[in-house]
């Protein structure tokens, strides 16, 4: 078989072995949740379906798929059908490019080279952004098709948040770009090489941080869930939802979470390498695995720790701290990679 | 742009330890409630009945300008259920329960106060042990109150974790209710004259264990909260309401206190052992929602003050009135002596005995001042009751409260004036 039908094989079975791998990790990223917010909570969390409550995700997807699916009389048909899938879409597609094992080199398997990475281009970052702006569409869309004055609040606020954040965001990412010289993931992958003292996180400190608050941010998570806030919007834009459409909405936040916290492990911890040399026999997938899961719990941790924010202050922190510590982050990677670079 | 002033300019002016002058709060609140340009064009927000923070079934309609509340149209009596009537065909023992269901989540201190204003009609004389032992259920009701408060409030805020972590330590007032009563929500422990049952043989002893563990407690909730920075921002400042509009709407309780006015009844007009106890008032200056938070955790401190020294001198004695035309008998004497006999039958059939007149009393109930009135044209039923809970006047005072802040901070404010909806509709 000539070298392109293989790899155009493997792609096909990379693409439909990631998906099951994403919806099968987010059923038990959402069980997880749960029993940890129980466990934080001084609760037990779900226990009755499967050992220790472990398969409650897949009987609440079939509860879920049996409801009837209801959409308000006055709300957009069309628009508040279509906003489920503009949220869940782009979540998976920037799987895509996290890189998740060696590529390129030798053949490795059955002669042939393959990679471990759907698809490796060049402006993989920029797919992460501008996926994560598509998305806000979605949210904006639903709370609109609504017409429900909850949801449409919920919609607003959601993009007036995504004005706020996502340029410190981009920001915070140049100086990744900067120091990797690329925004192809897989260079950036490699640039860490080496243990973890050569982790982008130890340079990159403050726009590491910048970026994981700007996440946060992103992923409608605890201190700026302002989008869908219980206790003042009731469900926010999802107040309309019903059924699998808010199954989908709820799927799409948790496929959000593992992809984010892949981009932060790739962006900042060293994405599928060992951190120290000795550790090289443990797969990539494994370690790109273990930094997820480290990382989710962190956003799982804060999530039910803290307050959050009034609407008006997420964007004062966005303007008036993150995008200048992004900023001087940027200025002074720029100043010292043209210093010191090469 | 529905923001452009800095909301956090009145935090600012805000210091620790200084007394703020009224026209410094006056202003304070003026800028609070003055954020950016208006654009004039309102949207109307249905605000409940069924929302997650209206506690209950509390309705407003709200004018948005964007996320600003321009006008409050709060809406009252959803779950009104005719208390007040009721009352009118019952006799006084059988009005007793009734009380528990108006502040629900402070049961014990509804039942204090009617049965305070009935004494007062009936001149009856509670016995010392009696007073003793209201005084401790009714401080116990206080911090059970406000930990409750505090885990509502702050879930209102966005966490939800706290919320479990109060609810955790309200069971262990809930136990000893349950202990004391044998109810935990819904006592009805007050009688004419005293208290239904005199303390359990281990109370003494695990009472103390709890009030030992509270104030530890109550340590962490503020290390978790005082020092949290996101708290601050979202409390300081917010929903000031001075002394004089406190005074404007009937707005009484910690709200008051945390505007500076060291008014509690307790204090002013004691009843129970109120006057036998050392407890301070917790005042505070700022009148804003963080202010309302020291102050609670300031009772609550107190309050396991008070109930130490009431299980210290608790006297001997009855916890009855032995008052044969007012109060019930002791129910393991009705099967055993002719006299108690005929006075549980008197009672139980016919009513206690009231003179014809009419009576206001007002206690300190955990959310503020609760009031009773009663008229009676003799006989043993009332021809009017009415109460004047504190709930219903922090109700209405929800547009004072509101107007000009954001929607984020209707529910932290709402929240934070303490309302039961049971208390408010009655």
């Amino acid at each position: 078989m000539s070298d392109a039908v293989v790899q155009l094989l493997f792609l096909i079975i990379k693409a439909l072995l990631m998906s099951l791998i994403i919806v099968t990790m987010v059923a038990f990223i959402i069980y997880f949740e749960r029993k940890f917010a129980g466990f934080f909570q001084s609760r037990v969390g779900p226990t009755y379906l499967g050992p220790w409550g472990s398969l409650q995700s897949f009987g609440d997807i079939l509860k879920l798929l049996s409801k009837e699916d209801l959409i308000p009389e006055q709300a957009d048909r069309w628009v508040f059908r279509l906003a489920p899938y503009l949220i869940f879409v782009p979540a998976f597609l920037v799987m895509a490019v996290l890189p998740f094992g060696p590529v390129g080199g030798e053949p490795n398997l059955f002669g042939y080279r393959f990679d471990y990475v759907i698809a490796n281009f060049d402006s993989g970052l920029v797919l992460f952004l501008a996926m994560g702006a598509v998305a806000v569409y979605g949210v904006v869309l639903a709370g609109w098709s609504s017409n429900n004055h909850f949801s449409l609040l919920g919609g607003l606020r959601a993009g007036a948040q995504m004005i706020s954040y996502e340029l410190a965001m981009g920001f915070s990412l140049v100086g990744v770009m900067l120091m990797a010289g690329s925004t192809n993931l897989v260079t950036i992958v490699d640039y860490q090489a080496g243990g973890f003292w050569s982790w982008l996180f130890i340079p990159q400190v403050v726009g590491g941080l910048v970026f994981f608050v700007a996440t946060l941010a992103e992923l409608n998570r605890t201190p700026f869930d302002l989008a869908e806030a219980e206790q003042e919007l009731v469900a926010g834009y999802l107040t309309e939802y019903s059924g699998m459409r808010w199954g989908l909405f709820m799927f799409a936040e948790y496929v959000n979470l593992l992809v984010v916290s892949g981009i932060v492990a790739t962006l900042y911890f060293g994405g599928w390498r060992a951190p120290l040399a000795v550790l090289d026999f443990i797969p990539g997938p494994i370690w790109l695995f273990l930094k997820i899961c480290v990382l989710i719990f962190i956003y799982m941790w804060v999530r039910w720790t803290i307050f959050r924010y009034r609407y008006n202050q997420l964007m004062s922190i966005g303007w008036k701290v993150l995008l200048p510590l992004s900023l001087a982050n940027l200025v002074v990677t720029a100043v010292v990679v043209n210093i010191f670079g090469d | 742009m529905a923001t452009s002033a800095p909301p956090s300019a009145s935090v600012e002016a805000r210091v620790e330890g200084r007394r703020p002058t009224l026209e410094e709060l006056k202003e304070r609140k003026a800028r609070s409630r003055q954020r950016g340009q208006r654009t004039g064009e309102l949207m109307t927000l249905s605000l409940g009945p069924q929302h997650p923070s209206t506690h209950g079934v509390y309705r407003a309609e709200l004018d948005l300008d964007g996320e600003v509340i321009v006008a409050v149209r709060p809406e009252i009596g959803n779950l009104h259920r005719g208390v007040e009537k009721l009352c009118e065909h019952r006799t006084y023992h059988q009005i007793i329960p009734l009380t528990d269901r108006l502040d629900y989540l402070s049961a014990f201190a509804m039942n204090h106060g009617f049965c305070e204003a009935v004494e007062k009609l009936m001149g009856v004389e509670v016995p010392p042990r009696g007073r003793y032992i209201r005084t401790i259920a009714h401080e116990l009701c206080r911090i059970a109150n406000h930990i409750m408060w505090l885990g509502i409030h702050v879930m209102d805020l966005g966490t939800q974790t706290f919320f479990c972590i109060t609810f955790r330590d309200r069971e262990y007032i809930l136990d000893l209710f349950e202990m004391l009563t044998g109810a935990r929500l819904t006592h009805s422990f007050a009688r004419i004259g005293g208290v239904a049952k005199d303390l359990p043989d281990d109370f003494d002893y695990r009472c103390r264990k709890v009030i030992d563990f509270i104030p530890k407690r109550v340590a962490e909730y503020e290390r978790i909260i005082k020092y949290n920075r996101i708290y601050h921002k979202r409390t300081k400042g917010v929903g000031i309401f001075t002394a004089e509009d406190c005074y404007a709407w009937r707005v009484t309780g910690p709200a008051l206190r945390a505007a500076g006015v060291a008014r509690d009844l307790r204090k002013d007009e004691p009843y129970a052992a109120y006057d036998e106890v050392e407890f301070e008032v917790a005042v505070e200056y700022n009148a804003d929602v963080y202010d309302r938070f020291l102050v609670r955790m300031k009772e609550i401190r107190e309050s396991c003050k008070i109930i130490r020294q009431c299980l210290d001198r608790l006297p001997g004695g009855p916890f009855l009135a032995r008052d044969a035309a007012h109060s019930l008998p002791l129910k393991k004497d009705v099967l055993r002596s002719a006299p108690a006999m005929i006075q549980d039958f008197y009672h139980v059939f016919h009513g206690p005995h009231a003179p014809k007149g009419e009576v206001y009393r007002a206690i300190e109930v955990p959310k503020g001042e609760m009031g009773v009135y009663i008229r009676s044209e003799g006989g043993p039923r009332p021809t009017r009751v009415r109460f004047t809970t504190p709930s219903f006047y922090h109700g209405q005072a929800v547009p004072a409260l509101c107007e000009g802040e954001m929607i984020a901070d209707f529910v932290a404010i709402f929240a934070s004036v303490d309302v039961v909806l049971g208390d408010c509709d009655r």
